[in-house]
């Protein structure tokens, strides 16, 4: 959905409240839903990858060095990659305002 | 036009649905509705009819398939009664909010409990607020003519909502009457092919039955609304089609002798013929009576059933359903409702009777006729509704 559904009117819908472009989803900040964030200490990061492969909205990336980070824009903040964690090197922090 | 033929009018509902080339039934037997099922299963069994018969779990299945395959663009059929009616609850909702022409034949009987296989109207109100059109018949053949009506209105890419049509369970479905078949040839020009408005296809690909945010729920909803009280002219216009296909002419809201009528009768379904016979009789002695029935239940007909009661005093609203703790039936509520803001507003007396198949007779209704007269507008006799023949 290109545009936001607040400035969509009734007549806008489409019949059945089809959702005809497809792929949308990928706009859907569901980042506004955390309230704690992993962070990575990466002296004790191995790059393993176990938090990455478990993070259950492909909301982790590896970044140039190999190191592992959240894209914020999706994590929920479910702390998965916590729970996962072979180290235990990712913490979940308060998110500043 | 076509010969009649003797046949149970179940047989003949099956039979019309084979005659529209139906892609897909799904239904899971329930009485009174079996024989209608049974039949369509055979006709698929013996190669009579090239569709998909489904033969599910239970109705929440049921429906739920039906609503697949209508995504999909298939023609499709189910049909159901009473406690079915009920299991498939939650996805007769779906099914409207989608805009999915799925037509579904309901066999009118009682919800339990106590248990009771009969015929009343107190399943179809229970989804009265689900957004399908819903439409009651009176006789075979009424039945037999709204199989077509029902897939034309429904995939018009103008509607494109689910329909249901109402016949009252045994003392429609299990009854043998004089049918007139349509031809192949009259059927197929009345009733074009279903092109969906949209579908499940993988080469564009869409999504049906996403989530809505608190900030579109409310603009969905009127949408949906704005669909089914704009079904109202093309269901209108299918059913003056039709007229010109077989002679037989539907409207929203029909009458009966309501010249010079000071008093009314309202029905729905089978029942408007038992009371035919009390006006009969009633006029025959003079009396002031006539007769309105309500064959578009929803989108309901307001200005059609303004119109029909403009010049009447009285109106004995006949319900086979009631709101508990409520003030009678559904169909007096609608009707209180649909008259309140109108001068001259005539008096409304509701009997809520032949539940669960209770016979009622032409007696019976004279009965309530006399009733009514000394009840209306004599406010210290004057109650919201009356369960008629109830043993004190």
């Amino acid at each position: 959905m290109v545009r936001s559904e607040e400035d969509l009117k009734w007549k806008d819908l489409e019949t059945g409240c089809v959702v005809s472009d497809a792929g949308n989803a990928s706009q859907y900040r569901t980042g506004d839903w955390r309230s704690l964030q992993p962070v990575w200490d990466k002296t004790k990061c191995i790059r393993c990858g176990v938090c990455f492969l478990f993070c259950p909205d492909a909301a982790i990336r590896k970044t140039s060095e190999g190191y592992f980070e959240a894209d914020l824009y999706y994590c929920k903040g479910c702390g998965i990659c916590v729970q996962e964690c072979v180290t235990g090197c990712i913490t979940m922090v308060e998110e500043e305002e | 036009m076509n010969k009649k033929v003797g046949i149970e009018v179940s047989l003949a509902a099956a039979d019309a649905v084979k005659m529209t080339n139906v892609d897909l039934i799904a239904a899971y037997p329930i009485t009174p509705q079996t024989h209608i099922v049974e039949h369509l299963s055979e006709l698929v069994a013996n190669g009579e009819l090239d569709a998909e018969f489904i033969p599910v779990e239970s109705e929440h299945s049921a429906l739920s398939v039906c609503i697949g395959s209508s995504a999909a663009g298939a023609r499709t059929f189910t049909c159901t009664s009473s406690q079915g009616l009920a299991l498939m609850n939650e996805i007769i909702f779906i099914a409207a909010s989608l805009r999915l022409p799925i037509v579904l034949i309901l066999a009118n009987r009682s919800l339990s409990g106590p248990l009771s296989i009969w015929n009343d109207h107190t399943d179809v109100m229970s989804i009265r607020d689900s957004g399908w059109i819903q439409v009651f018949t009176e006789n075979g053949q009424e039945v037999f003519d709204h199989v077509f009506f029902a897939f034309r209105v429904a995939e018009d890419p103008k509607v494109s909502l689910p329909v249901i049509i109402n016949l009252d369970g045994f003392i429609l479905t299990h009854v043998i009457e004089p049918i007139e078949y349509w031809d192949q040839e009259a059927v197929d020009k009345y009733l074009p092919d279903f092109k969906p408005v949209s579908t499940l296809n993988p080469d564009s690909p869409v999504t049906m039955g996403a989530f809505a945010m608190p900030g579109i729920y409310t603009e969905a909803k009127k949408a949906q609304d704005e669909a089914l009280i704009k079904s109202k002219p093309e269901i209108i216009k299918a059913w003056k089609e039709m007229g010109k296909v077989v002679g037989r002419h539907y409207s929203p809201v029909e009458t009966n002798q309501i010249e010079g009528a000071e008093t009314v009768f309202l029905t729905m379904g089978s029942m408007g013929e038992t009371v035919s016979l009390a006006v009969d009789k009633l006029r025959a002695q003079g009396q002031p009576v006539g007769q309105v029935k309500i064959r578009l239940w929803r989108p309901f007909p307001v200005e059609e059933f303004r119109k029909a009661v403009r010049n009447v005093k009285r109106i004995i609203v006949i319900d086979r359903a009631l709101s508990f703790g409520g003030q009678g039936g559904p169909v007096a509520g609608e009707i209180r409702s649909v008259l309140y803001n109108e001068e001259n507003k005539p008096l409304i007396t509701n009997f809520i009777c032949g539940l669960a198949g209770r016979d009622v007779t032409p007696e019976h209704f004279i009965d309530m006729y006399e009733k009514s007269l000394k009840m209306a507008g004599d406010k210290s006799k004057e109650e919201d509704y009356v369960m008629y023949g109830v043993r004190e």
